[in-house]
């Protein structure tokens, strides 16, 4: 105990000698600049992009169903391709959450502990393979075939780059659930196993739920990470700027509107700060699902405390 | 029937996990098998000649390394100094609680909207243009919260005993962080370091606008020059080259490459961190 | 252990500002449109091989993003595949860039399908009709009872504009017409020729460099392109290909250019499928 009061008086004396100090307002320094960062990019994608709306109204840059943005005045309208990221998303997390779920439930709870220790590491080394590979794929190998077995208009669409952002998801959303189910702790399997309940019937009734605010958050991460996917929209998802109708048809996502057309247009002009807008739309809602895991967390952590 | 129910579960389970893995494993399997044969010592070390159909990949490969080490030399010192902030000198603060929603924060903004901060604020606002150096800081910023949450691990890690053991000694707090803390945190930090580097090795979005060359014939020379990168070569190979269908066999073996560099990377550091959780 | 990773960082650090400090020669950085890119990429590495002193990078971000690097000054040599638009030389004066315009090649927009495609021929009318989204069968146009996929570019690469400006807004005074928002759009030159090679139904449009055997070109009018076509100004969709500079172009830009326009670079263009313009 005695030790215990002695690290909370360290922690917030930096005792006395220069040394310490300088350290001290070193690490603090440091630290800042994260702040700043973050601050910059806040200000920079507003003060980007607020001067589109001299071109254009709130309400039709969000609304409007045109995108032609190189036509004097330009149109505009980014409904089409907002509505193709929410598709997306959508699509992807509907084929990738429950995977990585499966995924979780699994390495946590099924496998033998030899196979777990093999699994584990492996599915976060997946975790890094670089998007384009996907996206490169999508494109060469996945988008001829699907056109030939389904006999498309085009085998680049929102289904093509919707299953491999799925499968992108699971190794990130797999290895966090996974953690959040081990997290879970042994008595209340044991108490479970006690009452005479098979494992399905455990890990439904008993780790699942009590695992929930940690999979959620996991899961959350993954929808992000779809929502802000660039390489594989760009390369697999087709491109056209229409709302998708079905589950072939080619979607222009936000992400990759901004990386195709960036490039192609001169600083300063209203399309150059309509692409800047639809950053901050991607911005805003990644920070809005930041938001909502954060949310939940807290949640998780306080309804953890009253149970124990 | 409620055994049948069990019975089922655990089959699609382990259905579900074997399909999976005999699917990226099928990936995988394609890439290498794909890329195989165009790999050689020529293929690593020459640069890409004739218009990119042929020669080898030397200077994207080089230009990533060089990227790798400009973003981690800007990364480091700030993730391991707000790290060392977060566990030996942060209180219970408005600003605390500011740093850590900024670095949650930060580590959910999409790549490509780095690539615009990037442009916005390195290329133009900075006017260090198209060049090594934006693409770097662009990629520090997007590896310095996993830097940030790797390092507080490692330095949350060390025994509070170790801190109180030298404080007896008579040390002062910054000796004790020097001489203590810092040693016994450095393996689990570098394993972070080593995870940065994967990620930052495939990004590709953050660096289309802020540096990345199509071509250059030379390896990038300084801070200023525009950087081929291998990510970005694939990209380039795949979509924006002069005759795509003769040059599969380069993009397969710049993807296998790619690849192997990554995962070569990435499983030092996650075999370095499953070591190091066991030990504990 | 502290010490180790001191020296890691160290080394990171000193290898970082080597890097930096190394040889600042003459530098010409190249960016903008990816039709220029095929010849431009060749005869950069040429001029890189017989002027080791020069220092020279080639990107292909794009017309409007290589003429956006002339503005501010990033770039040396802006490719195009269009004219510089007012309102970019505005932005340039406005900056102290005045750009100047050196033509380098001939360029011929060729309409492609895939090649089992019956389709031989198309009018101006066909493919306005086919772009704006009124024809969305190929037997309307002569071919198989099958849709039509529209493949585009990106809305401001050059190679889009003068489409747009040759077959979607032709005899269309008030240039309201639009490209269906159902075509799929392709970021680069390259990336729709293999759109267009791996699908059957699909229709593009693509600089006559970039057309190679994996895909059919149809001809316009009934005339076929091809050099002599694009010469004699029979064929209907023929552009120049730019580089700009800043000012007349000096020292070891002027260099890169002339190289262009010589004998020798002019070989390049045509080796790659373009049409040469000295």
């Amino acid at each position: 105990m005695g030790l215990r009061m002695g690290k909370s008086e360290t922690t917030s004396h930096h005792f006395g000698g220069w040394g310490d100090k300088a350290a001290a307002r070193t690490a603090f320094s440091v630290s800042t600049i994260c702040i700043l960062i973050m601050g910059f990019i806040l200000y920079f994608l507003v003060k980007e992009s607020l001067p589109v709306l001299k071109a254009t109204t709130l309400s039709e840059l969000l609304f409007g169903m045109d995108w032609y943005p190189q036509e004097t005045p330009p149109a505009l309208g980014m409904f089409p391709l907002i509505a193709s990221s929410l598709a997306v998303t959508f699509l992807s997390s509907a084929i990738g959450l429950p995977v990585s779920i499966v995924i979780a439930v699994f390495t946590a709870e099924i496998a033998p502990r030899r196979l777990r220790s093999l699994v584990k590491p492996l599915l976060e080394l997946l975790g890094f393979l670089p998007s384009i590979v996907f996206g490169f794929l999508g494109m060469v190998v996945v988008a001829p075939w699907l056109q030939a077995r389904f006999n498309l208009l085009t085998g680049l669409n929102m289904a093509n780059a919707s299953a491999l952002l799925g499968m992108m998801m699971v190794p990130i959303v797999g290895s966090l659930a996974d953690e959040a189910l081990c997290a879970v702790p042994r008595e209340l399997r044991d108490a479970s196993y006690a009452l005479g309940a098979t494992r399905w019937e455990t890990i439904r009734r008993v780790v699942l739920p009590s695992a929930l605010p940690g999979v959620l958050s996991a899961s959350l991460l993954g929808v992000m990470r779809a929502t802000g996917e660039t390489m594989v929209m760009l390369m697999a998802a087709g491109g056209a700027a229409v709302i998708p109708q079905s589950l072939f048809d080619p979607v222009r996502p936000l992400t990759s509107t901004i990386a195709a057309e960036m490039g192609e247009t001169p600083v300063g002009s209203e399309h150059y700060h309509a692409l800047f807008f639809a950053g901050l739309i991607l911005l805003l809602i990644t920070l809005a699902i930041n938001l909502l895991s954060a949310k939940i967390e807290a949640k998780g952590l306080k309804t953890k405390g009253g149970n124990l | 029937m409620r055994k049948f129910f069990d019975k089922a579960a655990t089959l699609v389970f382990w259905g579900t996990a074997l399909a999976l893995g005999a699917l990226l494993a099928g990936v995988l399997g394609f890439v290498a098998n794909r890329g195989w044969s165009a790999i050689s010592w020529e293929f690593i070390f020459e640069p890409p000649r004739d218009g990119m159909t042929a020669g080898g990949i030397w200077t994207p490969f080089v230009g990533t390394l060089e990227l790798i080490v400009v973003s981690m030399a800007a990364t480091v010192p700030v993730g391991v100094g707000t790290g060392l902030y977060f566990s030996e000198y942060a209180t219970d603060s408005f600003f605390t609680h500011v740093l850590r929603q900024s670095i949650r924060a930060l580590a959910g903004v999409p790549s490509v909207v780095f690539g615009l901060f990037g442009l916005s604020l390195f290329v133009i606002f900075l006017g260090f243009g198209s060049s090594m150096l934006s693409a770097s800081l662009t990629l520090a910023c997007l590896s310095l919260p996993l830097m940030v949450t790797a390092s507080e691990q490692a330095f949350r890690a060390v025994p509070q005993d170790y801190r109180d053991a030298s404080y007896a000694l008579g040390a002062t707090k910054w000796q004790t962080i020097r001489k203590v803390v810092l040693p016994s945190a450095a393996s689990t930090i570098i394993t972070g370091v080593i995870l940065s580097i994967g990620r930052v090795a495939g990004e590709t979005a953050p660096i289309i606008f802020t540096g990345a060359a199509f071509y250059t014939p030379d390896v990038a020379q300084s801070l200023f020059d525009e950087v081929m990168a291998l990510p970005y070569h694939v990209y380039v190979l795949s979509t924006a080259g002069t005759n795509i269908e003769a040059t599969r066999p380069l993009q397969y073996g710049a993807i296998l490459v790619l690849v192997g560099l990554v995962l070569g990377i990435s499983s030092i550091g996650v075999w370095m961190r499953t070591r190091l959780t066991r030990e504990k | 252990m502290l010490k180790k990773m001191g020296k890691i960082l160290v080394a990171t650090m000193i290898l970082g500002l080597g890097i930096a400090g190394a040889a600042c020669a003459a530098e010409i950085v190249v960016n903008g449109s990816t039709t220029v890119l095929p010849f431009a990429q060749i005869a950069v590495e040429r001029f890189a091989a017989a002027h080791p002193d020069v220092k020279i990078s080639i990107s292909g971000g794009g017309t409007g993003n290589g003429i956006k690097g002339l503005i501010d000054k990033t770039t040396h040599i802006a490719n195009a595949s269009r004219e510089i638009k007012s309102s970019e030389i505005e932005q340039a004066k406005a900056n102290g860039v005045t750009p100047f315009e050196t033509a380098v090649a001939l360029d011929c927009i060729v309409p492609l399908v895939h090649p089992s495609n019956p389709v031989k021929n198309l009018t101006f009318a066909q493919l306005k009709k086919i772009y704006t989204g009124e024809i969305s069968n190929w037997k309307d146009v002569g071919g198989e009872n099958a849709p039509i996929a529209v493949v585009g570019r990106d809305s401001s690469s050059g190679t889009y504009g003068t489409w747009q400006e040759l077959v979607v807004e032709k005899g269309d005074k008030e240039k309201k017409s639009r490209v269906t928002p159902k075509a799929q759009v392709t970021a680069s030159s390259g990336a729709m020729l293999t759109t267009v090679a791996n699908n059957k139904y699909a229709i593009g449009y693509d600089g006559i460099g970039y057309v190679d055997k994996t895909v059919k070109a149809v001809s316009v009018e009934g005339v076929e392109a091809s050099i002599a076509t694009a010469k004699n100004n029979t064929y209907p969709m023929s552009r120049k290909l730019y580089m700009y500079t800043n000012g007349k172009p000096a020292g070891e830009v002027k260099a890169f250019i002339d190289y262009v326009l010589s004998a020798d670079g002019q070989k390049i263009v045509t080796d790659t499928g373009f049409i040469n313009i000295k």
